[in-house]
């Protein structure tokens, strides 16, 4: 089953080749997937209509989001003066004041936590209902690119704003991102910065803008452009929760960085870093490994290799031909035959907030309870707003393991049935979920296979249950499959819907059948 | 990510083609069995019960960066304390910043974090050796770049992890499913070898499928999907092989791993997460699991600004752990087949900044525990003045700890594993 090559360039698809199938991929690739209905009606308009709804998503209408949706002045944190206080408070064994001050810390603490809680529900509700699907898929590309964790920050408003943040520019321009997140609280407070000054520059910002933000580890620059980019990044810190450029703390001297020689301020150090094409080669190769594929290289054969390598440069062209604004470079990608190419279908390991979304948007069952579904994706290796490390989530393959495959498989059971796994402490969510919507009228609908179209026409069944145990098989295997079932796998289904002929067994004959396709190995691909 | 050589080419004309046909619908301690019924008597490493093949190596990840100097600290120094006027702790029974050094070695004038309770009650057994100043050559100041460094044994930081290339080793190529047991979110490099993944899991109560309890006969189809593994015509290192080989064995595993903990400790632990990995780790071992290597973590080490609390809370929470880890090891009667290695990515620079905390260093101390190891400070404390940019030289090389770990300890032939033979002070009593 060896396939061929997929184009290198990034030629547009023939329009007459997006049909339903190709609908699904990109409605799963460039959101969290939608139900047959809206696969079919995205097919109907056609490529150049689809992608343009999909990524010129600002005529989409989307819940406005105010700073007043969280609450900034929560409880103040201790205050410089307060936190020297507890310190002389301990030297000095002066216990009642260690104790009030501590009280008040840890209080701070969790009602910060609680408010963190409520901003990862308020995401990912986010996440399943906006009509700008994109628009969450990259700031959640974003969240792992600039990878800042809350409990570093403990200030779930500054992950709010950084939320934001990277919601605004999502498709936007990636120049003007990076010059906001070098400005950007959460960031600052996350690698430092807000502890470097002239003469002691620290050097965690300027690092990792090098190595993970804007160039890629080994691409060229020194530790010496580290040290001078330190430099030139001292000053930009926060006054309170707010960012400050503070002259007097900058180091406003001669350096060379990149081989460029000034009085470099840190957007200079930002603009100087941007000015190499391995910068566009970087980022493009993670929006490729994000939307496209992320089959690891090692176990692409030569060709593919090739081809990715190509498909990449040619996005990173793209990139740099508009001057970093990222929306025509993912139009281009999202019209491209590249994109849609059989060896590019189900050859993306869904991250696990993809994974719970998907699952409610594509099949439409309940969305069962948010904390429940954040606390999943925590325990399949994704908690919001605490990525790992500032390298973010090393995505792909990295997120199955032996454990975290039976976590997602009950997290499918969940949202299918309401049914609590295991050590999670929720209630049963008593919400019933019609699995039978997914496959009633399949007969009526044009699905992608001509041969099933054929058969379904003349069968034309009109109730679930009144479906062959073969179209049922096909249609729920169609609607929730990347990639054409394997034939053993279908004849193992068939056999079991066959076998569901108890009266109790056969009312639940589709969702029993949809149960197990959620099990399989093939569904965490999209 | 080919490994060279004659190794696989050994293990491919033993496979044969018998074992290549089975491989893809096989999980892999099924593939073992027909092996070792295939190797000639004795040519196995595989163990056996009671012989002293059956050794445990338990490592345990410090995320960040741990500050060595002041986990391993050079009281006796006066350049300590010049460079570390905010944080430098005091000589044993003289608190300065909030603590007083315990002893360790009162000739060289090198003391523990004074939270490091439960590591000084293990040297006063003398269960801990403490190896000064392990480092690499040009060191590498991203934690990630670091991590991978240490993790795959290599100083480039590329390929498969040194652990990994361990089990491939020792297992003739056909690991079984479980010789490698991480907990945690994620599988560390540090286990993937070229065949050989580690089991990974952080909570042994989830680690199999709960659709079954929805009712019905799914339970007998999802096991019969589950176990087909690999299905014929997959393409070999696609997404879909490596998800139904993935299947395969994370439903073999989770029935003995589920009951392996099920039992209550012998002694308690402490709350702490490390605490609990190595609980479940301890039960692992005690119920008899052919797990040769463990692997658990603990981050938060990345001391940037206010070290003193939080580096304090993490010492207490380390020493703490391990301690009750090594008693229940004890009290089980395994003690003597575990060693513990304990390590991080760097150290941290000898100066302190400008926040009360420490940047990015270089070489740090390695802990090893158990009634195995040789006791006491070992290896030579890097100097404070003598310096490169700041940072310490490393005094030992961290492929020269490995190479006692697999070689003296695991009993293991390292050149192979470690792509060399490196200098260390002798660490495992053999």
């Amino acid at each position: 089953m060896t396939r061929r090559p997929p184009t290198a360039d990034l030629a547009p698809l023939p329009a007459a080749r997006f049909d339903a199938s190709a609908a699904r991929h990109l409605l799963a690739r460039a959101g969290f997937g939608g139900t047959p209905a809206q696969v079919d009606a995205l097919a109907a308009i056609g490529l150049d209509r689809a992608v343009d709804l999909i990524v010129n998503y600002d005529g989409q209408p989307a819940k406005p989001v105010s700073p007043d949706d969280f609450d900034r002045d929560l409880i103040p944190p201790l205050t410089r003066e307060e936190r020297e206080q507890l310190q002389r408070a301990r030297r000095e064994r002066d216990e009642a004041t260690v104790e009030r001050l501590e009280r008040k810390e840890n209080q701070t603490k969790a009602e910060d936590r609680r408010q963190l809680q409520s901003l990862r529900e308020w995401w990912l509700a986010r996440m399943i209902e906006s009509a700008r699907p994109l628009e969450e898929k990259l700031t959640l590309f974003w969240h792992g690119h600039f990878a800042t964790g809350a409990r570093t920050i403990e200030d779930s408003w500054l992950m709010f704003q950084q939320n934001q943040l990277f919601r605004t520019h999502a498709a936007g321009n990636f120049a003007t991102l990076v010059l906001n997140v070098i400005r950007d609280p959460a960031m600052i407070r996350y690698l430092d910065n807000d502890d470097s000054r002239r003469g002691r520059p620290n050097e965690n910002l300027a690092r990792e803008l090098l190595e993970l933000f804007v160039l890629g580890e080994g691409s060229g620059y020194t530790e010496q452009d580290i040290k001078e980019g330190a430099r030139a990044l001292t000053g930009y810190t926060l006054e309170g929760e707010d960012f400050v450029f503070r002259e007097n703390n900058h180091d406003g001297g001669p350096k060379s960085i990149l081989g460029r020689r000034g009085n470099w301020n840190g957007d200079d150090f930002v603009r100087i870093a941007l000015e190499r094409t391995e910068c566009s080669r970087f980022v493009c190769g993670k929006l490729h490994r994000f939307f496209v594929n992320d089959v690891p290289e090692q176990d692409l054969a030569p060709s593919h290799a090739a081809a990715r390598a190509a498909a990449v440069d040619a996005m990173a062209a793209e990139l740099r031909a508009q001057q970093y604004e990222l929306r025509p470079v993912l139009a281009k990608l999202f019209r491209s035959a590249h994109f849609f190419d059989a060896s590019n279908r189900a050859s993306v390991i869904k991250s696990p907030a993809q994974l719970v979304v998907q699952t409610i948007r594509q099949l439409g069952t309940p969305p069962r309870q948010l904390s429940s579904l954040t606390a999943a994706c925590e325990l399949m290796g994704q908690d919001l707003f605490q990525p790992p490390n500032v390298k973010g989530w090393d995505g792909g393959r990295s997120w199955i393991n032996t454990s975290t495959l039976f976590v997602r498989q009950n997290l499918a059971v969940y949202l299918l049935t309401g049914k609590r796994p295991g050590m999670y402490d929720w209630e049963n969510d008593s919400a019933r979920f019609d699995a039978d919507a997914l496959v009633a009228g399949a007969a009526d609908r044009a699905d992608e296979a001509p041969a099933n179209r054929a058969a379904a026409a003349s069968a034309r069944p009109d109730r679930a249950a009144d479906l062959a145990p073969e179209q049922l098989v096909d249609r729920l295997l169609s609607v929730t499959l990347a990639a054409p079932a394997h034939p053993a796998r279908r004849d193992e289904l068939v056999r079991f819907a066959t076998q569901q002929t108890a009266p109790g067994a056969r009312a639940e004959r589709t969702l029993s059948t949809l149960a197990l396709i959620t099990a399989l190995p093939e569904f965490q691909l999209a | 990510m080919h490994e060279p050589n004659a190794f696989s080419r050994r293990i491919f004309i033993r496979q044969g083609v018998m074992l290549a046909s089975f491989a893809a619908t096989l999980p892999h301690f099924i593939q073992e069995s027909a092996l070792g019924m295939l190797a000639p008597e004795g040519s196995g490493t595989s163990s056996r019960p009671g012989v002293p093949e059956e050794r445990i190596l338990v490592v345990v990840q410090l995320s960040g960066g741990n500050d060595g100097l002041n986990a391993v600290i050079p009281y006796g120094d006066p350049e300590y304390h010049n460079a570390r006027p905010g944080i430098g702790l005091g000589e044993p029974g003289k608190a300065k910043n909030g603590g007083a050094a315990l002893q360790l070695d009162q000739d060289r004038g090198i003391g523990l974090h004074p939270n490091l309770t439960g590591l000084k009650e293990l040297h006063d057994q003398g269960k801990l050796s403490v190896v000064a100043g392990v480092g690499y050559p040009n060191p590498n100041r991203s934690h990630f770049a670091s991590m991978d460094i240490w993790q795959c044994g290599r100083p480039e930081g590329k390929g498969t992890g040194w652990l990994g290339r361990y089990v491939d080793a020792a297992c003739n190529g056909n690991p079984a499913a479980d010789m490698a047991v991480s907990i945690g979110r994620t599988a560390p490099l540090a286990m993937m070898g070229s065949q050989s993944k580690p089991v990974a899991f952080e909570s042994a109560d989830l680690f199999r499928w709960l659709g079954a309890d929805a009712g019905g006969t799914m339970d007998a189809e999802y096991q019969r999907m589950a176990r087909a593994g690999t299905l014929p015509g997959v393409e070999a290192g696609s997404q879909e092989s490596f998800l139904m080989r993935t299947a395969l064995d994370a439903q073999v595993t989770s029935d003995r791993i589920r009951a392996a903990v099920k039992k209550q400790p012998l002694v308690p632990y402490p709350g702490s997460p490390l605490a609990k990995q190595l609980q479940t780790v301890a039960a692992m071992i005690r119920d008899g699991m052919k797990t040769r290597v463990y692997y658990v973590s603990m981050g938060g080490f990345d001391t940037h600004a206010n070290q003193p609390g939080s580096h304090g809370n993490l010492m207490r929470q380390l020493g703490d752990a391990l301690l009750a880890f090594q008693k229940d090891l004890a009290a089980q009667g395994n003690e003597g087949r575990v060693v513990t290695m304990c390590f991080s990515e760097f150290g941290r620079r000898v100066r302190q900044n400008a926040s009360n905390g420490t940047d990015h260093g270089t070489a740090g101390p390695v802990f090893l525990l158990g009634p195995a190891v040789q006791p006491g400070l070992r290896g030579k404390y890097p100097s404070l003045t003598d310096l490169d940019g700041g940072d310490l030289k490393f005094t030992t090389d961290f492929r020269g700890v490995y190479q006692e770990l697999l070689g003296r300890w695991m009993r293991a032939p390292t050149e192979q594993v470690l792509g060399g033979t490196y200098e260390a002070p002798g660490l495992v009593r053999a």
